[in-house]
């Protein structure tokens, strides 16, 4: 017994650690999305000399659950911008509805030219950074892959908090860890840019879609990829990952003293 | 009475030995609600000399220990014609949540532009100075979380530089180093620049020596000094490199450059 | 006693409770990898230690000795991948001196486990355990809580997920010594270049039947920048508010004092005498 009585009958914070108040109702009535519930992970994209490549897996996950494995999550814009998605699907969907009635907008109005990657990802990052000031964000970490004025190659990023930036090659979530390096090695800056083909680019994204698979719980083998370019967008939805290698597994025994 | 519950808020849980013990939840890792800040890394510095003003900065975004960009400019022009401020005199450079360093230039350049457009003439930098400090302390209770530096030329075609805490308390000086690497840059540029800790040698004995006076610098010492507090801030910060965006202003406008920093 | 003393335990425990924060250890935020080839194992690892954000030491050694074919790459706590390889290292010399044989790696991959899972976690050491024994050439992770795993290559530290990166775009089995020297350094720069963690300098070492060749800074593709300005001084410039001199009789009282020629005293060491 100490000489608090408040303290007395009480678990000992000392103890026990202090009263976990966190299921007591601490707002008013009006709840945001706190944390993300069915997710896409990364997302790719590399610049090369007349474009764009950018590519996702086609997998929503609940948790550590595959829940739907046939998700597109790249989206098209008015023939000339794909906007990439990770994050929450259901921000991914509200946003998609966005960018629907903008397009429509955009098709009645008089404007000679329509909205370009650049506009777009502008349009983007003062959504998400309105929805992160009201404390009601959208979670999501979106690369807008387009062209910009004189058909220049844009690729550029946004999060949930409306933190920009470019880069001559981008990846979200487990793929900014994994898939920068490789895009990186081949792309390390803009200069590179110019001379990279078409070809090498779809072939580098390819092979970071693979090694992402490889390393990536929340992954899967089936994914979309897009190609923009001033000709328009070349994108497919159920590209399936090809040539993998599992030479390594051979001659794996056991993890530690285990011979045969 | 009141001295038998000062120590222990009833509904805070009780204190025992220790005075400050943390009301509700203490112990262990929980989710908790939406955290609408982060921190982007990097380092800015600002240096005006008797004609001109050099502002400075590395151009590595960081989150984490991730490398967002090599190239994401910290330096903006403010005022000008068009969106790439041509015949722009003010720059300001911010360091800290990039996303609100990028709310708080668009919405500083779109008030200085649309000045000139009401007033038909430009702002100056001191009136500049001062509404950025008005913006920034608007939103006092849910700040911009960057620390700016607005450098440009006075009424006498001085230079001016004014640095910035995240809610609006300014300062003009002739030197300020912020962000990541604030605190090892800052202590050079004193000594560099104010020649603090620096004494005449031979004037005196004990506390009648005398300090070397500060005078303003010529150009090209400052952008040597610019340079070389980056180059040492790079090898021990790890959130600063990749490049250095310098702008250095002058009654012929803004003169841009860019170097290369280390990029491990 | 042997072992750690933990008499401090209720008292830092205490000032815990009371909010003050738990002092910094250095970590060596690390990338560090290692590759089976034909013939032998290599490891590598970056030389970046880090408090915080900021840079500890900018060439620091993290491959250690375990027994002459036997070397550990460490990342974590750089007491701790330091203190437990060392003692690691002792032990199993007196094992291969108690039995007249060659340390083998399981051995010292065990006695890492073991000593390691003791401590739960508490000892954070995160090590590449790679070597040659009469069994031949081995490559393990031992992670601080004592779980291992058995690989032909192997990443771990800050930047794991970027050397990974390599591995996984770039290995294919029985390597020759050469290619694998060049895919570990690879990955190593992988890690230094992307990971803030990790920079400075690639160190490798390459272990064979015949031997054991450690390679320090094998690659530096970071070396610190030429400084534009001259920082030197004028006699004088520091302020000196009082001042006593000790006389060199006074002084060689207590201590041994040798005579330097000026031309040498830049990096000569303090001569010790040592007993006869």
């Amino acid at each position: 017994m100490n000489h608090l009585p408040q303290a007395w009958g009480r678990p000992r914070d000392d103890v026990y650690g202090a009263y976990d108040a966190s299921h007591l109702q601490t707002s008013g009535p009006q709840q945001h999305t706190q944390s993300p519930i069915v997710t896409g992970t990364s997302v790719v994209a590399v610049k090369f000399k007349d474009g764009v490549v950018i590519a996702a897996d086609n997998l929503a996950s609940y948790g550590s659950l595959a829940r739907f494995t046939d998700v597109k999550r790249l989206r098209k814009f008015n023939s000339q911008v794909v906007v990439g998605f990770g994050g929450d699907v259901s921000d991914m969907q509200y946003l998609d509805r966005l960018l629907s009635s903008l397009d429509i907008r955009e098709n009645y109005s008089t404007t000679e030219t329509p909205l370009n990657a650049k506009n777009l990802h502008t349009y983007l990052s003062k959504v998400m950074y309105k929805r992160r000031s009201d404390f009601n964000p959208l979670w999501n970490h979106i690369l807008v892959a387009g062209l910009e004025h004189e058909n220049k190659p844009f690729l550029a990023s946004v999060d949930l908090l409306g933190t920009t930036f470019s880069s001559p090659t981008l990846a979200t979530g487990f793929g900014a860890h994994l898939a920068q390096p490789i895009l990186r090695r081949v792309v390390p800056d803009e200069a590179t840019v110019e001379s990279v083909s078409r070809e090498q680019a779809v072939a580098l994204v390819k092979e970071c879609m693979k090694v992402l698979f490889y390393r990536d719980a929340r992954s899967l083998d089936k994914y979309s990829i897009a190609v923009v370019t001033k000709d328009g967008i070349d994108l497919k939805e159920d590209e399936k990952l090809e040539s993998q290698s599992w030479a390594f597994a051979e001659g794996i025994r056991g993890y530690g003293t285990q011979v045969n | 009475m009141a001295s038998v519950f000062s120590g222990a808020p009833p509904q805070g849980g009780p204190g025992y030995s220790f005075s400050q013990t943390r009301i509700a939840t203490s112990s262990g890792i929980r989710e908790h609600s939406f955290y609408p800040y982060t921190d982007n890394g990097g380092s800015t510095l600002g240096v005006s000399g008797a004609d001109f003003t050099i502002l400075a900065g590395d151009t590595r975004s960081t989150s984490g220990y991730n490398i967002n960009t090599r190239y994401a400019p910290k330096l903006f022009k403010i005022g000008g014609e068009g969106p790439d401020g041509t015949g722009a005199r003010i720059v300001l450079s911010v360091v800290g949540f990039a996303a609100d360093g990028d709310a708080l230039k668009e919405r500083l350049d779109t008030i200085v532009k649309m000045y000139k457009y009401q007033h038909g003439k430009p702002m100056s930098v001191a009136a500049c100075a001062q509404r950025l400090s008005h913006i920034l302390y608007n939103k006092r209770f849910f700040p911009y979380y960057v620390h700016a530096i607005l450098g440009g030329l006075d009424e006498e075609g001085r230079g001016a530089l004014y640095s910035y805490d995240p809610v609006g308390s300014y300062e003009r000086e002739q030197c300020r180093a912020a962000g990541a690497a604030a605190s090892l840059i800052m202590p050079f540029l004193d000594n560099q620049v104010n020649f603090k800790n620096q004494y005449i040698p031979g004037s005196g004995v004990g506390h009648a020596l005398e300090q070397r006076v500060p005078e303003p610098l010529p150009r090209k010492d400052v952008e040597e000094l610019v340079k070389d507090a980056f180059t040492s801030a790079v090898e021990r910060h790890i959130e600063v490199g990749d490049g250095l965006q310098m702008m250095i202003i002058t009654k012929e406008g803004i003169q841009e450059t860019f170097s290369e920093l280390k990029k491990d | 006693m042997p072992g750690f003393d933990f008499s401090n335990h209720n008292r830092n425990a205490a000032l815990h409770a009371q909010g003050v924060p738990l002092p910094k250890a250095t970590s060596t935020g690390t990338t560090i990898v290692g590759c089976i080839f034909d013939g032998g194992v290599v490891i590598a690892a970056d030389t970046r230690a880090t408090s915080g954000p900021i840079v500890a030491d900018k060439n620091c050694e993290k491959l250690h000795y375990i027994a002459p074919q036997i070397w550990c790459a460490g990342a974590g706590t750089a007491a701790d991948t330091e203190f437990t390889t060392a003692i690691i290292s002792s032990n199993l010399e007196l094992h291969a001196l108690s039995t007249g044989r060659k340390p083998r790696v399981v051995t010292c991959m065990t006695m890492l486990k073991q000593h390691l899972f003791r401590y739960q976690g508490h000892i954070g050491a995160y090590l590449v355990v790679a070597g040659v024994d009469p069994t031949g050439a081995h490559l393990f992770t031992v992670h601080a809580h004592g779980s291992t795993d058995k690989l032909p290559y192997v990443t771990m530290g800050s930047g794991s997920l970027a050397a990974m990166s390599v591995f996984e775009t770039q290995w294919k089995s029985k390597l020759s010594r050469e290619d694998a020297i060049k895919l570990a350094a690879d990955a190593i720069q992988a890690g230094i270049f992307n990971d803030l963690g990790s920079g400075s300098n690639v160190d490798v070492c390459v272990i064979t039947e015949e031997k054991t060749t450690l390679m320090r800074n094998y690659i530096t593709p970071n070396v610190r920048e030429q400084k534009q300005r001259n920082y030197r001084f004028k006699r004088g410039t520091t302020a000196v508010l009082n001042e006593k001199v000790i006389t060199r009789e006074e002084i060689s009282k207590y201590v041994t004092v040798q005579e330097l020629d000026d031309q040498s005293v830049v990096g000569t060491a303090e001569k010790m005498d040592v007993d006869a």
